[in-house]
């Protein structure tokens, strides 16, 4: 178990790309970090660069306070679980599972004892001596994290590790993972680009673009307070919606009708200098059907008319979207999570908002709906550098 | 299979008949000939009249053919043994890492294998004669390594590809040196592409002609194709046709039992490479 430090680390390729800049992290002694973001954002790279499988082309990385930059991967004392798992086909599980105490020069009877432990933790005793090629995704993934745990190392990294199971199992793992994490307490370096493992699995998550850390902090804050426009559309499910917003004295215009700011917001957009173009951005569940609201509750907000495109009834909820004319909030961050998310090419006439009703909200497809959604917890962002004019640390 | 109709078998049946027949005849006519007696050695029958063991007598009971065999087991060993090792380090070498001058290595060994043997025999033959390889064994060994590495190192690399590179990074990352990572991952999985371009070495350097016959002068070491070549019949009007054929029986064996040899490790390799999910 240790502290692992990265230092201003950066990685650029010999063709002069640079994946990782400067990245600054302190994961602390049996932490659990999540590094999330797109593809290609550098999160594996950074991940490597701690494993000691990419070297370090500046900056500086400390496993318990030592410089490790030099050191090959197997003087580091980490482990990894590899997306594909990575499990050696010619041999057994329990041969897998015991080749880094073999390495090591551990003696029989603690390598048996030591796997067997393994095995227990994991559910996988009845399979020790079955090879890879005969277990099942999710026994596969277990293997491999059983090879990780055997030998106790100083941390463990996990590159992707349940992306190759379907989605139920994915649930599954997801949680085991985190038990056994807490479990055994040791310092967990997560790498993921799905979001929803990102805000379950962690204590801290970092999220990365283009090579450079965007937000550290607690999923909670992360979904609370984002930094910028590109944290605030990639953290949560379903995503923030954005809207262009127009700043007029203390009132904002917006496609969604046009509303005083609340006394906090004004504060902070006076502090921040804001422009009077912005980008709006407000979570689904900070929507609600107003017939379903009293005036009291209504007085903390706005609202707005519109039809109703598509109704998603969830059982506990209702997925309300609708469509607003007019023209959509645009800027490189939005784009670039729509091309993550597959969606660019996705022509919409207007802007989509989802929303998150009550059960018991009477809104039907097609038919005209009065909307109203908290202006306190509204999010303005500079649409030409994403900045988040309403964070507050 | 079970569903295939007695016609469809019954046609398969057939056909598998005829490939083999068109295989084996000729390998059939030589062992049928190894067997006849001079006599009857021209009489045109697929099954001798007289059946004798006297030709196999023949060639074992002169050193000639002795010799030949013991050197043409030798040398094609350890060609195999070198062109191996060397093939399997240098199609790692090229399947793993990225190097100035791969592309050109890999260009000149494909234009080696291009290379008509026969014009490289006479300056073979200079060369060797100056530096006094001529007639021995490394005078052979080292031309049969030179044209089977090409093919080893295709053969090997494509194999190599084929591992998947997480797993030497996950041997890596288990505390194994890059020595131990390919030892005890990486060479276990190779093993049937190791297995299966040993044998197509081992099949060059055991059938060639060309090179055995100009680059020796000697029983010192000849191999059993050259040798053939010179076998006498008792008197110069008598035919070697038969003693011939033992010979061609008798150095068919050793390829036999090193490809089922082999191939049992072959198909052992594939079945536990299943990799991935």
């Amino acid at each position: 178990m240790a502290e692992i430090v990265l230092d201003k680390v950066s990685k650029q390729y010999p063709d002069g790309a640079l994946a990782v800049s400067d990245v600054d992290l302190t994961i602390a002694d049996g932490e659990f970090i999540i590094l999330v973001g797109p593809s290609g954002c550098g999160k594996s790279t950074t991940l490597n660069m701690i494993a000691g499988l990419e070297d370090i082309t500046s900056g500086e990385l400390r496993i318990d306070g030592e410089r490790v930059n030099e050191r090959a991967p197997k003087d580091r004392d980490i482990a990894m679980v590899f997306q594909s798992y990575a499990l050696y086909p010619h041999m057994t599980v329990r041969e897998n599972m015991a080749f880094p105490l073999r390495l090591a020069k551990v003696d029989d009877k603690t390598v048996r004892a030591k796997v067997d432990e393994a095995a227990r933790i994991l559910d996988l005793t009845q399979h020790l001596d079955r090879r890879p090629s005969n277990l099942s995704g999710g026994q596969r993934q277990r293997v491999a994290m059983g090879r990780a745990i055997v030998r106790d190392p100083k941390a463990f990294l996990m590159d992707e590790p349940l992306s190759n199971l379907d989605a139920k199992l994915r649930v599954q793992m997801r949680t085991s993972v985190a038990k056994i994490q807490k479990k055994l307490g040791t310092t967990t370096v997560y790498v993921t680009h799905d979001q929803t493992e990102a805000m379950t699995l962690g204590d801290r998550v970092v999220v990365m673009r283009g090579g450079l850390v965007q937000q550290i902090g607690s999923p909670q804050f992360l979904y609370e307070q984002p930094v910028n426009l590109f944290v605030a559309g990639f953290i949560g499910s379903p995503s923030m919606n954005f809207v262009p917003a127009r700043l007029e004295n203390s009132s904002v215009s917006s496609p969604l009708g046009n509303f005083p700011l609340t006394d906090r917001i004004r504060t902070l957009l006076e502090d921040a200098d804001a422009p009077r173009e912005v980008i709006m951005g407000l979570r689904p569940e900070h929507f609600e059907d107003a017939t379903l609201l009293d005036d009291t509750a209504m007085s903390g907000g706005a609202t707005f008319e519109s039809t109703v495109d598509v109704l998603e009834s969830m059982g506990s909820d209702k997925f309300a979207y609708f469509t607003l004319e007019g023209e959509m909030a645009t800027s490189a961050e939005l784009e670039e999570l729509a091309a993550d998310a597959g969606a660019s090419d996705l022509s919409a006439d207007g802007t989509q908002i989802i929303t998150r009703l009550s059960a018991s909200s009477q809104a039907k497809e097609g038919h005209p709906a009065r909307i109203w959604f908290d202006t306190d917890k509204i999010h303005l962002f500079d649409p030409h550098n994403g900045r988040n004019f309403t964070y507050a640390d | 299979m079970a569903a295939m109709t007695t016609g469809a078998k019954a046609r398969w049946t057939l056909l598998d008949i005829i490939v083999v027949i068109y295989a084996l005849v000729p390998v059939l006519w030589i062992v049928s000939l190894s067997f006849k007696t001079p006599a009857t050695l021209t009489d045109g029958n697929f099954i001798p009249r007289e059946w004798t063991l006297q030709n196999y007598a023949d060639i074992f009971s002169t050193t000639t053919f002795l010799r030949a065999l013991g050197n043409s087991i030798g040398i094609a060993l350890i060609s195999t043994l070198i062109a191996v090792v060397l093939g399997t380090m240098a199609a790692y070498a090229i399947a793993r890492l990225e190097f100035p001058g791969k592309r050109a290595l890999v260009g000149v060994s494909l234009l080696i294998a291009m290379f008509p043997q026969v014009s490289l025999v006479s300056p073979l033959f200079e060369m060797e004669r100056s530096l006094g390889l001529f007639d021995t064994w490394p005078g052979l060994i080292l031309p049969y390594i030179t044209f089977a590495l090409p093919l080893a190192i295709y053969t090997l690399s494509a194999f190599f590809r084929e591992i998947p590179w997480e797993l030497e990074k996950a041997a890596k990352m288990d505390g194994a040196t890059p020595a131990q990572a390919f030892r005890r991952v990486i060479a276990p999985l190779a093993a049937p592409g190791v297995f299966t371009t040993a044998i197509l070495v081992f099949i060059f350097c055991w059938n060639d002609f060309l090179f055995a016959i100009s680059l020796t002068s000697t029983e010192a070491s000849r191999t059993v194709p050259a040798a053939l070549s010179f076998f006498t019949g008792s008197s110069q009007f008598e035919d070697p046709t038969g003693t011939i054929s033992a010979a061609a029986v008798v150095i068919t064996i050793p390829i036999i039992v090193f490809v089922l040899f082999f191939q049992r490790r072959i198909v052992a390799g594939l079945t536990s490479g299943a990799v991935k999910g």
